[in-house]
């Protein structure tokens, strides 16, 4: 009845693409200097490496200056409200499990307005790659603290601090279940490219937190840790099945400590000593410790995959149960769905 | 249907209204509901209201705790539950005194005289038995002691007695199919099937159900016994319907339709969750049903299902209406399909859950920020939610528009036979999704525009997956045409002014008059009215006096020739289970002298309501 209706899309092989065929005719319009376009950047160029087709790809976004992303894509795109980008999208992959859905937003959308939609997005875990750019301030509404601003941030609506504790959104996505959860920022576009293409082949809702630099209301907020000079030192690579050890010299790493996790000197405690990572665990509690180390984005702080995990994606569950229902019924029966309560015939 | 020698000589009766009314854990809709069924396969006409409590268990024995069923059968075609009943079955003291003073004068009430003791008498609030003193000399009392006779017959079953009290609400209902001569086997049949693989309870409840029929004989109460004939009703194929369920599978109906696979977000919600349970039980229908995270997710789902090419419905009642306000100016400016489907109850806030009200008739009209338009229609009978679910979808797809179809707690419970249609008579609306380029840029280059509109102002539906036809659409205004981000002041008012005019040319059926065209008085009605309007019509006719019936579907845009039905008529009276909103609307729109009927008692209004106010209207002179 209705899969006839459905576009197939291009058949065959996927025609090769460039980045040119990914940017759409759309003048980009964020500040000079603004981290999203290094982002767009990043996609835009790993886009063609997917191999994947322009008209199977939709980006779904809420609002703020981060939600302006899909308009500068040539593939489908829906701009919709604030904060409930995760559920149109939702929505979009279950009915077509054929397309590849990303959703982008800021910490704004997706940790205020839409924080519910996020959580349960996460612990559905639905097959959409959720791209949360993290600037701590909101930018479109010209800079007011966003819930991950930190504690005593000043701005316009909060002249003398800000009193509330942020979210940390990587703790956030891993408390929520999250199958995927990674963290990258807008300084290495090589290293969100790696990111960015482990999130679309992860099955399941891949959560990556983009640290983006907003340069008109909260400049340099992650440049302790990003600027090129002090990255060895500040950056915790994860790369799975390597020991956490970091520093220009490989001289600091991460161990187990007191139920957590700690940075030790290599030289203290020996190579043996520090924790090997594990994306793959499936008990959250290590990469939960490991989201805990930096308390904010002046200390050193762990960068790449936290966890990925595959535990079954829920459309793919969703249309077995629909198979199911299919499979012992037939396929529906209208006249016999009206006659199925008791009938009498006059 | 044969009439046996012993059914000729019981008296006959042309209709009869029956409230079952007991403790919320007494079984009381399942009662009302079976021995609705029964009456159904009989062949009366009939209509059913049920009322419950908001809460699961209230305190039992109390006057909170006490859940009522009403059902009216006839011999004739019928349009409403009935306006005061001739039969009261309560189930204990609390019952009794919550629902007494329905009962019409000299009418029948028919006890469980085991429950009349001093602590239940206490929790009702009665300081005397009201068995025993005057309270009810106006009235036929019949004292049947059901949990005991209940017991009894149960006791040789290895029942305990405490589960054997369970079934006495089936001895209500044998000694209602023996009084009323309902036919006995469907409810046999019923508790066989309902209860398989559990072979007491079976038994207990067969066995309440014959004791009860069995005391109607034995306890001689052959004075009380009356019969309520078949109607005369046109030929087919009945089923007895609630608006919930015909709702439901008018949505399996308008997949089936236009060539879409349905997909339904939803939240729970009283009254309107039995949509999403009937739903998800017909996955087969390639019906997708996803109950989300909250209320805005759902319409939000649903959206972007309609993006994705589906038929994105989502169904709830007021509050769930006014979260969902955002997401469905979202669609107005996407301009996707969308049906959205409130099930109105009392307001506002939590308001009556479980009682119904029809007064988001001005949030489905304007509940949106900006100038939001777009179509509203309301189904009038349970039956006819069935159809205008198809309506509401049929409007959607081919408009490319959010849709509100409005019910109410009243259509959603009640029942009503219906004249099941033949699927093949069905008019299926197939969708055409767009395919290819529809524009040439400056350069010769063929490419597509979104907003490119047809001759009927509708845009192209290009679905995600379509080759070459990549765009971006959003909630920002838009170019015509183009579909471009446009912050241009002129390019805005031209929208603002296609998005009314394209809601407003939306072609639907003229207003029909029912009744006396030469009347004066013209009665305007909207949604569940429709059945006490009609009844209140046709008795102030039959009592030899005109009076005009217009009742609308189409609430946006409204009938074509309805200004000039309006226009002949003196008076114009509008009942509605509100203030006043419909009347606004027709005072707004056609400059006429229209006056609202209100009543907000979270129940419908009953035929004998508005025959008073038509009839003091006419002049109560005849």
């Amino acid at each position: 009845m209705t899969d006839t209706l459905l576009p197939e899309g291009g058949s065959g092989d996927v025609p090769p693409t460039t980045r040119a065929d990914w940017q759409s005719d759309q003048e980009v319009r964020w500040c000079p200097g603004c981290g999203d376009y290094s982002i767009l950047t990043a996609l835009q160029l790993l886009m063609p490496d997917l191999g994947v087709r322009r008209e199977k790809t939709v980006f779904v976004s809420g609002i703020g200056c981060a939600a302006r992303f899909p308009y500068y894509m040539d593939t489908y795109g829906m701009h919709s409200i604030h904060g409930r980008a995760p559920a149109i999208a939702t929505g979009l992959a279950l009915a077509r499990p054929d397309l590849d859905v990303w959703v982008v937003g800021g910490d704004g959308d997706m940790l205020s307005i839409g924080g519910n939609h996020l959580i349960h997005a996460l612990r559905r875990n639905i097959d959409i790659n959720i791209l949360l750019f993290n600037n701590q301030i909101y930018g479109l509404t010209k800079g007011q603290f966003s819930p991950t601003s930190e504690r005593g941030k000043v701005t316009k609506s909060s002249p003398i601090g800000s009193c509330a504790t942020p979210f940390n959104p990587v703790s956030v996505a891993i408390g929520a279940e999250a199958s995927f959860v990674a963290r990258t920022h807008d300084m290495d576009r090589h290293h969100m490219q790696e990111i960015f293409r482990r999130a679309y082949e992860h099955p399941g809702t891949s959560f990556v937190e983009v640290y983006q630099n907003c340069n008109v209301f909260n400049d340099g907020a992650f440049e302790t840790i990003t600027k090129k000079a002090v990255r060895d030192d500040m950056l915790i690579p994860l790369v799975h099945g390597e020991p956490i050890r970091f520093g220009s010299e490989g001289q600091f790493g991460v161990a187990r400590h007191d139920g957590g996790v700690e940075i030790v000197e290599v030289a203290d405690v020996g190579v043996d000593a520090l924790l090997v990572h594990d994306e793959a665990r499936s008990d959250p509690s290590t990469s939960f410790a490991l989201s805990r180390l930096a308390e904010s984005p002046d200390r050193p702080t762990p960068m790449g995959v936290y966890r990925a995990v595959d535990r079954g994606e829920y459309g793919a569950a969703m249309h077995a149960q629909v198979d199911q229902m299919a499979g012992s019924r037939g396929k529906g029966d209208l006249k016999a769905l009206l006659h199925s309560l008791p009938t009498w015939t006059v | 249907m044969t009439e046996t020698a012993a059914e000729s000589l019981i008296p006959e009766v042309g209709r009869l209204v029956i409230r079952f009314a007991g403790d919320s854990g007494d079984g009381m809709q399942l009662t009302g509901d079976r021995f609705t069924s029964a009456s159904a396969l009989f062949g009366n006409d009939l209509s059913t209201l049920p009322e419950f409590p908001a809460e699961i268990r209230a305190p039992a024995g109390t006057l909170a705790g006490v859940s009522a069923f009403q059902v009216h059968i006839s011999d004739h075609d019928i349009f409403t539950p009935g306006d005061a009943p001739h039969v009261l079955v309560a189930m204990n003291p609390a019952a009794l005194r919550a629902e007494l003073a329905t009962l019409l004068d000299g009418g029948t009430v028919i006890v469980n005289a085991d429950t009349f003791i001093e602590r239940n008498l206490a929790k009702a609030g009665y300081d005397h038995d009201p068995l025993e003193g005057d309270d009810l000399d106006a009235y036929r009392l019949i004292r049947a002691p059901m949990t005991s006779l209940t017991k009894e017959a149960c006791k040789e079953l290895g029942v305990k007695p405490r589960d054997a009290e369970r079934s006495k609400n089936f001895f209500a209902l044998g000694l209602l199919s023996w009084m009323y001569s309902r036919p006995i086997e469907p409810t046999i049949e019923w508790i066989e099937a309902k209860f398989k693989g559990r072979d007491l309870i079976i038994a207990a409840n067969k066995a309440a159900f014959n004791a009860g029929h069995a005391y109607g004989e034995t306890a001689e109460l052959s004075d009380h016994q009356v019969i309520v004939r078949p109607a005369e009703m046109p030929a087919g194929t009945y089923t007895n319907i609630n608006g919930n369920t015909a709702l439901a599978w008018g949505l399996v109906a308008a997949g089936r339709l236009s060539g879409l696979p349905v997909f339904l977000g939803s939240y729970p919600i009283t009254p309107a969750s039995d949509i999403l349970h009937e739903l998800s039980r017909h996955k087969e229908f390639g019906v997708t049903t996803f109950q989300a995270e909250d209320e805005i997710a759902a319409v939000g789902s649903a959206l972007g299902a309609a993006y994705g090419g589906h038929l994105g419905v989502t169904t709830t009642s007021g509050p769930g209406m006014a979260l969902k306000a955002e997401t469905i100016g979202l669609a107005v400016s996407l301009e996707l399909p969308l049906v959205i489907v409130n099930i109105q109850r009392g307001g506002p806030s939590t308001g009556l859950p479980t009682k119904t009200e029809a007064a988001d008739l001005m949030m489905a009209m304007y509940g949106r920020h900006g100038e939001s338009p777009m179509p509203v229609i309301a189904a009038r009978t349970p039956a006819d939610c069935f159809d205008q679910a198809i309506e509401a979808a049929r409007i959607a797809i081919q408009y490319r528009t959010p849709v509100v179809l409005l019910s109410d707690g009243y259509l959603a419970n009640s029942s009503e036979p219906w004249l099941l249609p033949e699927v093949d008579d069905l008019e299926p609306f197939p969708v055409e999704f767009a395919s290819g380029f529809n524009q040439v840029d400056e350069e010769g280059n063929e490419i597509f525009w979104p907003y490119l509109r047809d001759e009927k102002m509708v845009r192209p539906w290009a679905i995600p997956g379509t080759p070459d036809l990549m765009h971006r659409i959003g909630g920002l205004e838009k170019e015509d045409g183009s579909g471009n981000v446009s912050y241009d002041g002129a390019n805005h008012a031209h929208m603002v002014a296609v998005r009314a005019e394209r809601i407003a040319r939306i072609p639907v059926p003229d207003a029909e008059v029912c009744g006396d065209a030469d009347a004066d008085v013209l009665v305007v009605g909207w949604g569940s009215t429709w059945g006490a309007i009609a009844a209140a019509v046709r008795r102030i006719r039959n009592g030899g006096r005109k009076v005009a019936h217009v009742h609308l579907t189409h609430l946006n845009p409204m009938p074509a020739n309805l200004g000039e039905v309006l226009s002949g008529f003196s008076t114009i009276l509008v009942p509605e289970m509100n203030l006043g909103q419909l009347v606004r609307m027709l005072r707004d729109e056609y400059l006429v002298d229209a006056r609202p009927v209100s009543k907000v008692t979270g129940q419908p209004f009953t035929p004998a309501e508005l025959q008073q106010v038509i009839l003091s209207e006419l002049g109560d002179d005849a």
